[in-house]
């Protein structure tokens, strides 16, 4: 017994190393494998931990001020002190704040009303408004939090006002959370979840397009048809925007029914914008279906674009707690402008007017990735 | 366009002659496959194209039909440039390739109808239907292709080239692992068609087939070491050629090599092929050789694998 597994072993550890040889062989020639493996890490570090905030601070925050007062300014102050508060915008209408606020350009909303100092030195303890845009409530949380300490810091050295003790505050500070008052996560996922999965199904399906061709020896014969690289394009992709519209009414149905996702603003408007995002998906994952050399490396090429759409895109993490450089990536990635659409509309109620950047961003994108995958479609079999 | 076509636009530009390339060159990595290759092939010919593996066959054919761009050379294919007028070259020529490229999940008339709309016909399902009917495969256009055994997607492969009625085929050794009748089968449906007039390209390794073309171009390493009709190949090579049957053959084959005039040989079932260009030499070789020995050797023509092998072994001795 012991000697016939000794006489195996030789055999067994040269067939073993001769497997492993290969393996090794074959993954050395596989530069994009080897990519992928330097990369991912990398670029997981790099954007956990450098790019990825939880507690967000210098949010943009909108001013509509009904008077201009000392007590005012000592207030905005002591805001902007918090650190978590920068004031980017003053309004002049409730209606200019609300269009900040639903495209998203503005978390925080302050409202000094009118006569507001007058009322604080007769004691009358008046109200200021902070507006919060609560549909991403990780975002809102913390910084509504350090609200508590700027009622008294704002007023510590301003002598002029009676009686400022710490069981009674000189006023009020009164926290709006908007769009999700009561904070549910759901309706902060279900929204972006929708981007989120469209981006991963979209990309998967065309980055598989081309490379499939060339996998199947089917590319050669067509290359030999009549047939011009932007109709194969066309083609191939429309297919996926009617499966990428299905998906959507799926999520959008299952968001209703079982989460209790509302719609607030118009179906036919979200209809449209998921439309261009979901061609701007299509024509990314497309193009890189003319780089990849096989549909391993289209799958890892799809990956290594997704990650950094779900760090970086305000989905998972607060998009205005991330570093320039980061934000700047993100506004690269289709799903940080549609997910700002789709929170715009079903929780905000947002209109065309509130998210036609968005709207152009998300066609710049597709007709960039558009452009790049017909000139890169090989027409020869040079 | 400004080509000189007759009334059903068709014509090519220089007569009859429907592919003329010169200077062709290709090379990948480095690696010269193709070089200064020069053929004519003139309209309603079969023309074979022969030569071992990797000889450059494909590459050749790709850069006729627009498929590759040659480093160096020009040409014309049905009239139009090879190098500029390529979207001109796919709509009038069907290309069969090596591999069967049909889509293998979708049905034999699926397929025949995406290759008619590719092409623009007027009524693609009616023209896909016509097809399976001439292909003789009514009752099974709902099969899907990948599941057809290879002489029959070999006839599906060649159905679809030719369903939008192309003026010239190409053909890349579309007979590759196809059994002996469904092969006969395949070359009677090519020379149906060259004599209603389409001009046929086809590459091979087989001899059997190069003897079913018109004319042929022998290729190797790149480069064209014969071409015209099969006496005039045969001919051209000048070389001399005995029969020997006899006993004991494999060690006289062995003798035989490397002693003068001899230049090959090959073993051909009960005999043995002798063959050398110095017939002076080879003459006297043969003489010594038959004395006495027990060997029934005639003088006999050479066959075409005769000389192909031959040009093939000079052809190597010239790359060296």
């Amino acid at each position: 017994m012991t000697s016939l597994a000794i006489r195996r072993w030789p055999g067994a550890l040269s067939r073993t190393a001769a497997m492993f040889i290969k393996e090794f062989l074959q993954l050395r020639r596989d530069r994009l494998t080897f990519a992928t493996m330097i990369f991912i890490p990398l670029v997981q570090l790099m954007l956990f931990g450098f790019a990825i905030n939880t507690t967000p601070r210098h949010l943009p925050t909108a001013v509509l001020a009904y008077e201009d007062s000392d007590v005012g300014r000592s207030i905005l102050a002591a805001l902007r002190n918090t650190s978590y508060f920068d004031l980017v915008q003053v309004v002049r209408s409730e209606a200019d704040m609300d269009h900040l606020m639903r495209s998203g350009r503005v978390l925080f909303g302050v409202e000094i009303p009118a006569g507001f100092e007058r009322a604080l030195r007769r004691g009358d303890r008046p109200a200021l408004l902070i507006a919060a845009d609560a549909s991403d409530p990780v975002a809102a949380g913390t910084a509504l939090g350090a609200l508590d300490g700027v009622v008294g810091t704002a007023l510590a050295r301003d002598r002029g006002l009676p009686d400022t003790t710490d069981a009674v505050p000189a006023f009020e500070i009164r926290q709006h959370r908007r769009y999700n008052p009561a904070a549910v996560t759901s309706l902060n996922i279900v929204p972006g979840l929708l981007g989120v999965i469209l981006t991963m199904t979209m990309l998967i399906f065309t980055a598989l397009s081309v490379t499939r061709e060339i996998e199947r020896g089917t590319m050669e014969s067509l290359l030999a048809m009549p047939i011009e690289p932007l109709e194969v394009m066309i083609g191939k992709i429309t297919p996926y925007v009617v499966i990428g519209f299905i998906q959507a009414a799926l999520i959008l149905t299952f968001g209703a029914l079982v989460f209790e996702v509302p719609i607030a603003g118009s179906l036919w408007l979200l209809a449209a914008l998921s439309t261009l995002f979901i061609g701007a998906n299509l024509a990314i994952g497309y193009s890189f279906s003319t780089i990849a050399q096989n549909q391993l490396q289209a799958i890892q090429m799809s990956f290594m674009f997704f990650l950094p759409n779900i760090l970086l895109s305000g989905f998972m993490f607060p998009f205005a707690g991330m570093p320039r450089w980061a934000q700047f990536i993100g506004e690269c990635l289709p799903l940080t402008h549609y997910i700002r659409i789709v929170r715009g509309i079903m929780l905000k109620g947002a209109g065309f007017s509130d998210l036609h950047a968005e709207a152009l961003a998300l066609l710049l994108l597709m007709l960039i990735a558009m452009t790049f995958a017909v000139r890169r479609f090989r027409r020869t079999l040079d | 366009m400004p080509t000189a076509r007759d009334g059903n636009g068709k014509a090519p530009r220089n007569g009859d002659i429907v592919i003329d390339v010169e200077g062709l060159s290709k090379s990948f990595d480095g690696k010269q496959v193709v070089r200064d290759l020069a053929l004519q092939v003139r309209r309603g010919q079969i023309y074979g194209f022969l030569g071992p593996n990797g000889s450059g066959k494909t590459t050749t054919l790709r850069m006729i039909c627009g498929l590759l761009t040659p480093d160096g050379g020009r040409g014309t294919c049905l009239g139009y440039d090879i190098l500029t007028e390529r979207d001109e070259i796919k709509r009038h020529v069907g290309y069969m390739t090596q591999r069967f490229s049909l889509y293998q999940d979708l049905s034999i008339l699926e397929n025949l109808e995406f290759v008619a709309r590719v092409h623009g016909l007027a009524d693609p399902i009616g023209a896909a239907r016509q097809a399976v009917l001439r292909l003789g495969l009514e009752g099974r256009e709902r099969q899907l292709a990948g599941t057809l055994s290879g002489g029959w997607k070999q006839r599906l492969a060649l159905g679809a080239c030719i369903l939008p009625k192309p003026d010239l085929l190409l053909l890349d050794e579309p007979t590759a692992g196809v059994d002996p009748k469904a092969r006969r089968e395949f070359w009677g449906e090519i020379h149906k068609l060259a004599a209603d007039g389409m001009t046929v390209l086809v590459s091979t390794h087989y001899m059997d087939e190069a003897e079913r073309c018109h004319e042929l171009a022998y290729i190797a390493y790149g480069e064209l070491l014969a071409q015209g009709t099969i006496p005039e190949v045969i001919a051209a090579s000048q070389l001399t050629t005995y029969t020997v049957s006899g006993p004991d053959l494999n060690h006289l084959a062995e003798t035989l090599l490397g002693m003068p005039g001899v230049d090959m040989v090959a073993p051909f079932g009960t005999s043995l092929h002798v063959a050398g260009r110095d017939a002076v030499a080879l003459d006297r070789t043969m003489a010594r050789i038959g004395e006495g020995a027990k060997l029934d050797w005639r003088l006999s023509s050479p066959t075409l694998e005769d000389v192909f092998i031959d040009l093939m072994s000079r052809s190597q001795d010239n790359f060296r």
